[in-house]
């Protein structure tokens, strides 16, 4: 596992303070999370074996500041504060790695500033919306109906991870659920009750290098979103990978990091 | 004290086997059930049960609001209340409420409140509820994170649109209107009375303290499982320096009334039973979508809840565990005071108990429940204005009942006085 450090950024006009995670050395890769907060996961370390990785905490997920989110109220607001976060990290021109809502937003910060984002790399990204392929509201599931979405392998490591259960008597895991939960409305802020602020209207302004990196057997953000996705942005190429659903970086980690990494190196 | 008979409007025809076939009564409960052809006499029947209701002497008659609901056929109250307006002349008309946050822009609602006002003569009173998240968030789509925040800065629109008297613009962070200007406006000045109805939360109680309202508690389970709320808000109250002026509280609770208690059970049974057990089956899921409370009001639901385990008072489960232990059986049902049944003598005493432990003078009675025949509901609510109002009238005539439209100050006569 990596040595990763933190910092935190005051941004927002000192409204919000945003930790950072950081770790390895080499040309800087942001990570933008899911919608369930960020873990520090294997994939994560894999990148930093090549990188400098940023994983930045959306805005209300740091543990302790839930209030964090309170000064952003739409999708506007949201990607203003993200070009602000690139900027005080330093990254005139960055790539960035998004995954399902994280997903959503790195698309949309590369629609709106194209010059920030110099690779993208959208995994099971979020943000679009078709009538024939709806997406589950996975915010009313339980893990016993969510987990069969979001994992290809039901009796996998994976799996087994997101069905324990919580120890409520112990404090960390009282906060660990407060914690998923909360992480879920601060992210559910921009994308309650449709996952779709209007993305497919400004993808054609991506000038970024993209991959499209989506598990076979998604069942949450189904893959022919892959292929919407690469219809819109120009230039742009979907890998699928075999045995994963919604997160190929965490069922197949080491096939998922080689097609990253080499995208991110070329 | 004050009685105001409460329909909700339930579709009276769920099949038996409702609980085991289908997951909620609410949000995504299948078309198939519905038959137009029948609400159309259920819609009548209740219309007409609440002007019997308003004809017997009850002081008010109530309606509320709910989407996607199979135990609340109204969407749209103020349609209901309409109506009634036309159809009474003495009786409060209470709509609890309108869920404001729902309302684009939300000056309808200062707009139709304002008809209704007028119509009716300076009948109603306002009812202004969050609303549940199966109404706002899920059938309606909103925003949980900022549900809250879009109904106080509603309640502000509706107030200014009532009180200001030149056209103004309102520039909100919801809602912009250039020209807020609204055509009628209500008789009762500054504006109707303002009920909140709500839960256990400390911040509605402020709010509604701060602002003179009345709090209602809407609890379908009786008086017993409401004493932690009541308490709760009566040591807010104090610790507000607010006098405990019964008037400032409204509870709910569901009557069956008959000659004898034995009488009662073989009237009430089945509607009660098809009430908890068919009308009351919402799928717990929909109960917490993300957002809905606060970071610390969630972090203290599971500090209470784990407490509540370690004291040997209710398992810790997920999120369902709540709901699945209430009764659905008549036994149950009255055993846990969900409802309260018996001779007219029996309801009296029950009654003067509930109101003076939870210190309680707005008196909202669901006469009608489940699929209680209409007959009956009529039989319910007349005994009920004969026997019962008469002896309970006097409780509390020692406070002044500020929150009640001026021109129905009065005492009312009952049926049968």
């Amino acid at each position: 596992m990596s040595v990763t450090t933190t910092e935190t950024l005051d941004l927002w006009d000192g409204q919000i303070s945003t930790r950072v995670h950081r770790a390895g050395t080499g040309d800087p890769v942001v990570f933008l999370h899911g919608a369930a907060g960020l873990q520090w996961d294997p994939f994560l370390d894999g990148l930093a074996e090549q990188f400098t990785v940023f994983a930045p905490e959306h805005p209300g997920t740091t543990p302790g500041d839930p209030d964090g989110i309170r000064p952003l109220d739409h999708l506007w607001d949201l990607v203003l504060y993200y070009d602000e976060l690139l900027g005080a990290l330093g990254l005139d021109s960055a790539a960035i790695v998004g995954h399902s809502f994280g997903g959503m937003v790195a698309a949309e910060v590369a629609a709106s500033f194209p010059s920030r984002v110099s690779k993208l790399v959208l995994i099971s990204a979020l943000g679009l919306w078709r009538d024939d392929a709806p997406v589950p509201n996975f915010m009313v599931m339980t893990p016993e109906e969510f987990v069969p979405l979001l994992v290809a392998d039901q009796s996998g490591p994976v799996a087994a991870t997101l069905l324990a259960p919580p120890d409520l008597e112990s404090e960390e895991g009282q906060t660990a659920v407060i914690q998923s939960v909360w992480s879920l409305a601060c992210t559910g802020k921009f994308i309650w009750p449709i996952p779709d602020r209007g993305l497919h209207k400004r993808l054609h302004r991506v000038t970024a290098e993209t991959l499209i990196v989506w598990g076979h057997r998604d069942n949450l953000v189904k893959s022919v979103y892959a292929d919407e996705f690469r219809q819109r942005i120009r230039g742009s190429r979907v890998e699928v990978i075999e045995n994963a659903a919604h997160l190929p970086h965490l069922e197949q980690t080491e096939r998922t990091l080689e097609l990253v990494n080499s995208f991110l190196q070329s | 004290m004050k009685f105001l008979w409460f329909h909700l409007m339930p579709y009276k025809e769920l099949p038996a086997d409702f609980k085991d076939k289908h997951r909620s009564v609410w949000v995504d409960i299948h078309s198939s059930l519905f038959d137009p052809k029948r609400a159309h006499h259920m819609y009548n029947e209740f219309l007409d049960e609440l002007e019997y209701a308003a004809d017997c002497g009850f002081d008010a008659i109530c309606c509320n609001e709910h989407h996607s609901n199979g135990y609340g056929l109204m969407p749209s109250p103020n349609l209901i209340a309409t109506a009634l307006a036309r159809r009474t002349t003495d009786a409060a008309i209470c709509v609890l409420g309108n869920s404001l946050a729902l309302y684009n822009p939300p000056t309808r609602v200062a707009e139709e409140f304002a008809m209704i006002d007028c119509i009716s003569g300076g009948r109603l009173i306002a009812g202004f509820p969050v609303g549940t998240p199966m109404d706002t968030t899920y059938a309606y789509g909103t925003n949980p994170s900022q549900l809250r925040d879009r109904y106080h800065e509603a309640h502000d629109l509706v107030l200014r649109a009532w009180t200001e008297k030149d056209t103004f613009a309102f520039n909100g962070r919801f809602n912009q209107q250039r020209y807020v200007n609204i055509w009628p406006r209500p008789i009762q000045q500054p504006h109707p009375p303002i009920w909140i109805p709500g839960a256990g939360s400390v911040e509605t109680w402020r709010w509604a303290a701060q602002m003179d309202y009345v709090f209602c508690y809407l609890s379908y389970y009786g008086y017993k499982m409401a004493q932690t709320v009541m308490k709760g808000f009566w040591e807010e109250m104090a610790r507000l320096g607010k006098d405990r002026n019964p008037y400032r509280a409204g509870f709910a609770q569901v009557i069956g009334v008959a000659e004898s208690r034995q009488q009662a059970f073989d009237l009430y049974s089945e509607a009660a039973e098809y009430f908890y057990g068919r009308c009351l089956h919402v799928d717990p899921r929909f109960a917490a979508p993300p957002g809905y409370v606060t970071e610390a009001t969630q972090r203290a639901g599971i500090e209470s809840q784990v407490k509540m385990a370690a004291e040997g008072k209710a398992p810790v489960a997920g999120r369902t565990s709540s709901l699945s232990s209430l009764a659905r059986d008549m036994k149950g049902i009255v055993e846990n005071g969900y409802v309260v049944v018996g001779s007219p003598d029996e309801v009296v005493e029950q009654l003067r108990e509930l109101a003076t432990t939870l210190n309680v003078g707005q008196l909202m009675l669901m006469m009608q429940f489940g699929n209680l025949e209409s007959e009956t509901v009529k039989y319910n609510t007349r005994l009920f204005a004969e026997k019962v109002i008469p002896k309970l009238r006097p409780l509390f005539s020692e406070w002044e009942n500020r929150w009640w439209p001026e021109s129905l100050r009065h005492e009312r006569q009952t049926v049968g006085a």
